[in-house]
């Protein structure tokens, strides 16, 4: 058995790791992956790491720091392809919250001695920096999606990874709208499929922590949201949260300030 | 470097969760540093809370650690609804427990068999475990599948689960969709036992300290969900008393925030702290399994940390299965929860030990402080003064030696370094 192996790489930057787990989490079919993938690099999972080139990089987190900035070029270098995994990633994760704030302010409000603190004033996604091949949305990422990327990149194939809203996912899930059933307040319409619809089924409102989809309208939505007694403020912190710096979600929430 | 100095590096800690690295520093036969670094980049979430919603708390604070969200969920909805003086059903407390039973299964399972259990085998990685012991890692990797499989029917998902609130949860399980889970659970608490017998033959060093452990303590459970806060040094306290117990400090030095008690004790939290405070509650099968094991009535070993994580996978899965047994359909999954400005706090017992939520809310609902202490930001201290106290003796050995069995001290802890929320030590010292 000497056939040829992908060589796969996982990066850290500023993120919870939740990404990274979700590969972990593949309890049924992580052994075979390994067959088919040398993890070459993998921090969190194994204390063998060997140098790149790699074929595959998947990037887990936002970039927070100068160190961060220059270390996102280095694993460009080193990577074939070059895939995001999660909502830090390809949307600069909840931390981007502070691209709307004063970092300075907040150095102080949590560490002693701001002054040796790198931070950034701005979480951006990876994309912003280098060049990206793929991007897997979500906080966190599905596993099944994960999967599907790895199946695609092993068989030399685009991942079949859905464009689509929320929405369609309830219905083909058989969902009840709890927005049109029960007044409840809902990002679907406007959210990238991929979790399955799992926040309708669970009787409650999508916060949106896959982000926007392809060609959102969340000005309709908000009209919406504004009938059903939600106040600007409220608007607001719906579109600042997870995936506050996609640009989509970013303009609607200033549309609120 | 002058003649009779080393200094021992390791850049980048694997098997740990977030980045840090531990830098030692030997003069002439004398240990002058031992610094866990952290260089997670901070995400300050402590401020960005601030103007939230005090409804958001929790799935916001869940975002802290991917690998124990439950906790930061369920230390969040302690401190809000402390704050609004909510105390919820006995229906709700068994469900928010039998979550908890399923972080801790997947979050132990993943440290004993993937994160520690290569150090004691002498692999890199539990993939290359399986190589040679296919039959254990299938053993773990259907484990931690079946702790898994808990979290993902009452949150949703493994991963931020989606199905907490303030006041219980959005969607309460049907009875049929818990009973389908016990089978699996039957087989995995006979499964866990295998585990603890496993673990504890490993071979261990020769080490033990004495520790001021602190954790909850529960009336009739062993704790996870609420309890008073103590010590094995006699503090017993409610939760509302912890920041007049530890309190974090800034040591000018090394830029350090670490969390002693006021007369600067280093406190220990996780696992050997809720077995050496709780044993008397410990289920009977995770008992018999201590006792097997030979663990007596506190374990002073930090290496055997591994051993204690094993019983507490089986007190896990027996009180899952008989969470689920007990599980009654029930018509309120969420009580009210009504805003009541003021401050509130919360303490629940995550993986790795005690995890502390404050918050201060304003009339409009909006937080407007926030606290957020990490087991790991408090057991950082306790860290450092293991690898001190195990490596002063033990200088004579050569670096690789010492390396590897430092990596494997700090990995006792299972340091989980994302929980950045205000945990950040760095590493000032300049020749």
């Amino acid at each position: 058995m000497t056939a040829p192996r992908l060589r796969l790489a996982v990066w850290k930057f500023a993120s919870c790791d939740g990404c990274q787990l979700s590969l972990l989490d593949c309890e049924d079919e992580l052994l075979a992956l390994a067959e088919g993938v040398q993890i070459a690099l993998f921090a969190e999972a194994s204390s063998n790491m060997l140098p790149g080139p790699y074929d595959v990089s998947l990037v887990e987190g936002s970039i927070t720091t100068a160190h961060d900035r220059e270390r996102i070029q280095q694993v460009r270098a080193e990577s074939g392809l070059l895939v995001t995994i999660g909502a830090c990633a390809t949307a600069g994760g909840i931390q981007a919250l502070r691209n709307f704030r004063d970092v300075e302010e907040w150095k102080q409000l949590v560490y002693a001695r701001p002054e040796v603190i790198d931070a950034l004033a701005t979480s951006t996604p990876i994309a912003e920096h280098v060049k990206v091949d793929f991007e897997l949305r979500g906080c966190p990422v599905s596993k099944r999606q994960l999967l599907e990327l790895l199946a695609a990149l092993l068989a030399g194939r685009r991942p079949n990874v859905s464009t689509a809203s929320v929405c369609e996912e309830c219905k083909a899930r058989g969902t009840p709208c709890v927005m049109v059933a029960h007044g409840t307040p809902c990002l679907g319409p406007v959210t990238q499929a991929g979790c399955g619809a799992i926040c309708p089924a669970y009787n409650r409102g999508c916060y949106g922590c896959f982000g926007p989809k392809e060609t959102p309208n969340p000005a309709a939505l908000s009209e919406r949201l504004t009938e059903l007694g939600m106040d600007r403020a409220t608007l607001l912190r719906v579109y600042r949260s997870f995936n506050a710096g996609a640009p989509a979600f970013a303009d609607e929430a200033a549309r609120h300030e | 470097m002058s003649e009779g100095t080393r200094t021992i590096e390791v850049n980048y800690l694997a098997r740990v969760e977030g980045e840090g690295a531990l830098h030692l520093r030997i003069e002439q036969d004398r240990l002058v540093a031992a610094q866990l670094r952290i260089f997670e980049p901070p995400r300050f979430f402590e401020a960005l809370l601030r103007g939230r919603d005090f409804r958001e708390a929790p799935d916001i604070t869940a975002r802290i650690c991917g690998i124990c969200p439950v906790a930061y969920l369920m230390s969040a909805c302690a401190a809000m609804e402390d704050l609004c003086g909510v105390e919820v059903s006995a229906p709700i407390a068994d469900l928010r427990r039998l979550l908890y039973c399923g972080e801790w299964i997947e979050s132990h399972v993943l440290h004993i068999f993937m994160l520690h259990l290569p150090d004691f085998m002498g692999y890199p990685d539990a993939v290359r475990i399986a190589r040679d012991h296919p039959e254990l890692v299938r053993m773990g990797l259907r484990l931690k599948k079946a702790g898994n499989a808990i979290v993902a029917l009452l949150g949703g998902r493994e991963i931020h689960p989606i199905n907490v609130r303030l006041g219980g949860f959005y969607r309460a399980p049907k009875r049929a969709d818990l009973l389908a889970l016990r089978a699996e659970l039957e087989w995995a608490l006979g499964a866990a036992e295998q585990t603890v017998a496993r673990v504890s033959a490993l071979a261990f060093p020769d080490f033990e300290r004495d520790y001021e452990f602190v954790a909850l303590r529960h009336p009739e459970h062993y704790p996870m969900n609420t309890g008073r806060l103590v010590s094995s040094r006699g503090v017993d306290l409610p939760v509302t008393g912890y920041d007049d117990y530890l309190q974090e400090h800034h040591e000018v030095h090394s830029t350090a925030l670490q969390s002693r008690t006021a007369s600067g004790g280093v406190v220990h939290l996780g696992p050997l702290a809720r077995y050496a405070l709780n044993r008397d509650r410990l289920t009977p099968r995770a008992r018999a399994a201590a006792d097997a094991a030979g663990l007596g009535a506190q374990v002073c070993n930090p290496f055997r940390s591994i051993v204690v994580r094993a019983v507490e996978v089986v007190l896990a899965f027996e009180e899952a299965l008989r969470l689920v047994d007990a599980y009654r359909e029930f018509d309120l999954p969420a009580l009210p929860v009504e805003l009541r400005p003021g401050v509130g706090y919360g303490a629940t017992e995550a993986p790795r030990g005690t995890l502390y939520h404050r918050y201060t809310v304003d009339q409009d609902g909006l937080i407007t402080d926030a606290k957020i202490v990490a087991p790991t930001a408090v057991n950082q201290a306790v860290i450092e003064a293991d690898l001190r106290h195990y490596l002063e003796p033990n200088l004579h050995l050569p670096d690789d030696t010492l390396r590897g069995v430092c990596e494997t001290a700090i990995r006792n802890y299972d340091p989980c370094i994302s929980c950045s929320a205000h945990f950040l030590k760095l590493d000032v010292e300049r020749d």
